[in-house]
C-alpha cells in the first residue's frame, strides 16, 4: 500500500517537473537560441584568430580592443555620460518622490505629468530639443540678451549635458514612481516613534528611510544604467550617425565595427562589455545587500 | 507651536512651486511638438528657419518657443496623410515590428512566468537568474548574439531578425513571475482539486488576476519597441524597412513642417495607451520595485 502510494506521489512528481518544463519551453527555447548559444559563440570567437583560422590566439583579441582608441574614446565618453547621468537620476527622482509624498495638492496630476516624458517617443520631441540648442536656438536667444557669449550646446564640450538633460527628462518620471511606492512601504509607526523619541529628521532619514529605501536605490541605480546605455538613441536623432566627438558612444563603436564585419573585434569587445556590466551590478548588490542588511523585504 | 502653521504653509506652497516648475518643464517639449505641428510652412519658416534651414521667405532672426501659431492649418496633416505615402509605410514598418513583439513576448512570458511560480525548483531558479543577468545586459552586448543567429538562419535584412529576438526578450517574465508570485497559491491548489487543468488554472484563475501588470508590460514593452533605433540600425540593412523612429531623424532637417506633425502622429498610440492604463502603468511599475525577492 505504502509502496503504491509512493509511486503514485513519484509518478506526480516526474509529470509536475514536465509541465513545469513545458510552460517554460517556449520562452527558454527563445533565450537559448538568441541569446545564449550565440553567446557562448561569441566568446569562443573572442579567442580565435579568425573565423576562417580557428587557431587560439587567447587574449589578443581583447588586447587589441583594449588598445583600440576608437574604443577607448567611446568607453570613456560613455562612462563619463552615465557617471553623470545615473547618480543625478537616482538623486533627483528620489527628491521627486519625496516632494510629491509631502502632502502638496494636485498630487496625482503632477504624477502624471512627470510621467508623461516616459510615454513620449524620443523621436518626437527631438525637433524641440534641437529648437532650443540649436547655435541660433531659443536658449542662445535668451543668453545674448543678458549678454552672454551664444554657446554651441551640440557641437561643444556641452553636448553631454544636453543629452544629459534628455536623460532626465525622459526617465526621472519612471523612477520617481518606483521610489514614491518604497516611500508608502515604509512603516509608518517605526518612523513616528523615531520622531516621538526625539531623533532628527537627519537622522531619521539616513537611519531608517534611507535603509528601508535601498533596495529602490539599487533598483533605480541599474535601471538607470542601462537605460543610461541606451542614450545613443536620443544622440543618435539629435546628431545623426556621425555625432560632435564628445558624444561618441559605445554604441557608435558597435555600429562600425558591424559595419566592418570584424568578428573578432565585435565579439571581444560584447564580452568584455558583458563582463564589466555584471561586475559592476555585483559591486551594486553587494552594497545593496550591506545598507539593507537588517531590513527584511 | 503658534508659529508652526505659517511655517508648515510656507513649506507646502514651495513644495508646490517646485513641483510646478519641473511639471511645466516636464510638459513644454511635447505641448510645443503638438501645437507647433498646426502651424503652416511659412509660419514655421519664419520662426525656426535659423534653426532648420528649409524654405524660403521670410525669416525672422530671433527663434523662440512658439505655444499658439499665428494661424492654425491642418495643412500638414494633410500633407503627411493624404500626399506623402512614405510616411505612412514607416509608420505601417513600426507597427508591424512593434505588434508582433508585443503580443508573443507577453504570450511566452505567460507560460514561462506561470513555470516560474508554480514549479519552482533549483534548476529553474538559475535558469531565472540567468533571465535576470541577460535582461539587465545593454543592446550593446545582446546585438552581438542576435546578429549572429540572424546571419547563420539567413533570416538577416528581413523583419524576423528584430522581431524573434525581441518576442523572447527576458524583461516580461521577469515582472510577469515577481507579480504571480505574490498570488496566494492555494488558489491553484483549490482550482486544482476541483480538477482543473494547468492551462485552464492559468488562463482562467491566474492571468485575469495579473490583469494590470500585463496592461503595464505591454505598455512598457511596447513603447520600447516604438522606439527602436539599435536593432534597425544593425539588423536592417533595407531602409525601406526600417520603422518611423529613425526615419524621422532624417526628415528632420529637410522638411521641419511635416517633422512636426509626423512627430505627434507618432505620438498618437502612445499617448493613448498611456491615458487609458496610467494607473495599471503606475501599479506595474510599483511592483517591479526591486530585483532580489
Amino acid at each position: 500500500m505504502d509502496k503504491r502510494s509512493d509511486k503514485r506521489v513519484t509518478k506526480q512528481r516526474v509529470k509536475d517537473t514536465l509541465t513545469g518544463w513545458a510552460f517554460l519551453l517556449p520562452s527558454f527555447g527563445g533565450v537559448c537560441l538568441f541569446f545564449i548559444v550565440p553567446f557562448a559563440v561569441i566568446v569562443y570567437y573572442s579567442m580565435i584568430e579568425s573565423p576562417l583560422n580557428h587557431t587560439f590566439v587567447w587574449f589578443q583579441n581583447f588586447q587589441n580592443v583594449l588598445t583600440n582608441t576608437s574604443f577607448v574614446k567611446a568607453s570613456q565618453h560613455t562612462l563619463t555620460f552615465s557617471a553623470t547621468a545615473v547618480p543625478l537620476a537616482v538623486v533627483l527622482s528620489m527628491l521627486l518622490a519625496s516632494l510629491l509624498e509631502s502632502r502638496i495638492p494636485g498630487k496625482s496630476l503632477f504624477r502624471t505629468f512627470f510621467l508623461s516624458p516616459l510615454m513620449v517617443p524620443v523621436a518626437s520631441i527631438v525637433l524641440i530639443w534641437q529648437v532650443i540648442f540649436h547655435y541660433n536656438g531659443a536658449l542662445n536667444e535668451i543668453l545674448l540678451k543678458i549678454g552672454i557669449e551664444p554657446i554651441d550646446w551640440l557641437k561643444s564640450s556641452w553636448s553631454q549635458a544636453v543629452v544629459v538633460l534628455l536623460f532626465l527628462w525622459k526617465n526621472l518620471g519612471y523612477n520617481m514612481i518606483l521610489f514614491m511606492a518604497a516611500y508608502n512601504n515604509m512603516p509608518k509607526d517605526l518612523i513616528e516613534v523615531a520622531q516621538v523619541e526625539g531623533a532628527s529628521s537627519v537622522y531619521t532619514f539616513f537611519m531608517i528611510k534611507f535603509r528601508y529605501l535601498s533596495p529602490t536605490i539599487l533598483f533605480v541605480t541599474i535601471l538607470s544604467l542601462i537605460n543610461s546605455f541606451k542614450v545613443f538613441r536620443e544622440i543618435y536623432m539629435l546628431a545623426g550617425d556621425y555625432p560632435y566627438e564628445d558624444l561618441y558612444m559605445l554604441q557608435h563603436f558597435m555600429n562600425n565595427t558591424f559595419a566592418n564585419l570584424d568578428y573578432q573585434k565585435l565579439s571581444a569587445a560584447a564580452v568584455f562589455m558583458a563582463i564589466v556590466m555584471i561586475l559592476i551590478i555585483l559591486v551594486l548588490f553587494v552594497t545593496e545587500s550591506w545598507f539593507g542588511r537588517d531590513i527584511e523585504g | 507651536m503658534k508659529l508652526k502653521k505659517p511655517l508648515n504653509f510656507a513649506i507646502t506652497a514651495l513644495g508646490f512651486l517646485v513641483a510646478a516648475l519641473f511639471a511645466v518643464a516636464f510638459l513644454v517639449p511635447t505641448v510645443l511638438t503638438v501645437a507647433d505641428s498646426f502651424m503652416t510652412q511659412t509660419e514655421l519658416t519664419a520662426k525656426y528657419g535659423m534653426v532648420f534651414p528649409s524654405g524660403s521667405g521670410y525669416m525672422s532672426q530671433s527663434v523662440g518657443l512658439v505655444f499658439i501659431p499665428d494661424k492654425v492649418s491642418f495643412s500638414q496633416y494633410e500633407t503627411v496623410l493624404l500626399k506623402s505615402p512614405d510616411y505612412l509605410l514607416k509608420f505601417w514598418n513600426s507597427a508591424i515590428l512593434t505588434l508582433p513583439i508585443v503580443a508573443f513576448q507577453l504570450v511566452i512570458a505567460a507560460l514561462a512566468s506561470y513555470a516560474f511560480t508554480k514549479f519552482r525548483g533549483r534548476v529553474k531558479e538559475i535558469i531565472f537568474f540567468s533571465y535576470i543577468i541577460l535582461m539587465l545586459m545593454p543592446y550593446q552586448v545582446t546585438l552581438v548574439p542576435n546578429y549572429l543567429v540572424a546571419k547563420w538562419t539567413g533570416l538577416i535584412d528581413t523583419r524576423w531578425a528584430i522581431i524573434l529576438p525581441g518576442v523572447a526578450a527576458p524583461f516580461s517574465v521577469f515582472l510577469l513571475t515577481k507579480f504571480m508570485r505574490r498570488i496566494s497559491t492555494s488558489l491553484f491548489e483549490a482550482a486544482k482539486l476541483d480538477g482543473a487543468g494547468e492551462m485552464t488554472i492559468l488562463v482562467k484563475i491566474c492571468l485575469p488576476m495579473c490583469k494590470s501588470a500585463l496592461y503595464s508590460i505591454a505598455i512598457l514593452v511596447f513603447i520600447d519597441y516604438w522606439n527602436m533605433v539599435e536593432q534597425p540600425l544593425i539588423l536592417l540593412s533595407d531602409e525601406t524597412l526600417h520603422p518611423l523612429s529613425i526615419f524621422l531623424s532624417r526628415i528632420n532637417q529637410a522638411e521641419v513642417g511635416l517633422a512636426f506633425a509626423v512627430a505627434t502622429i507618432y505620438m498618437i498610440p502612445c499617448l493613448f495607451l498611456f491615458l487609458h492604463g496610467e494607473t495599471y502603468l503606475v501599479e506595474g511599475i510599483t511592483y517591479s520595485g526591486a530585483i532580489k525577492g
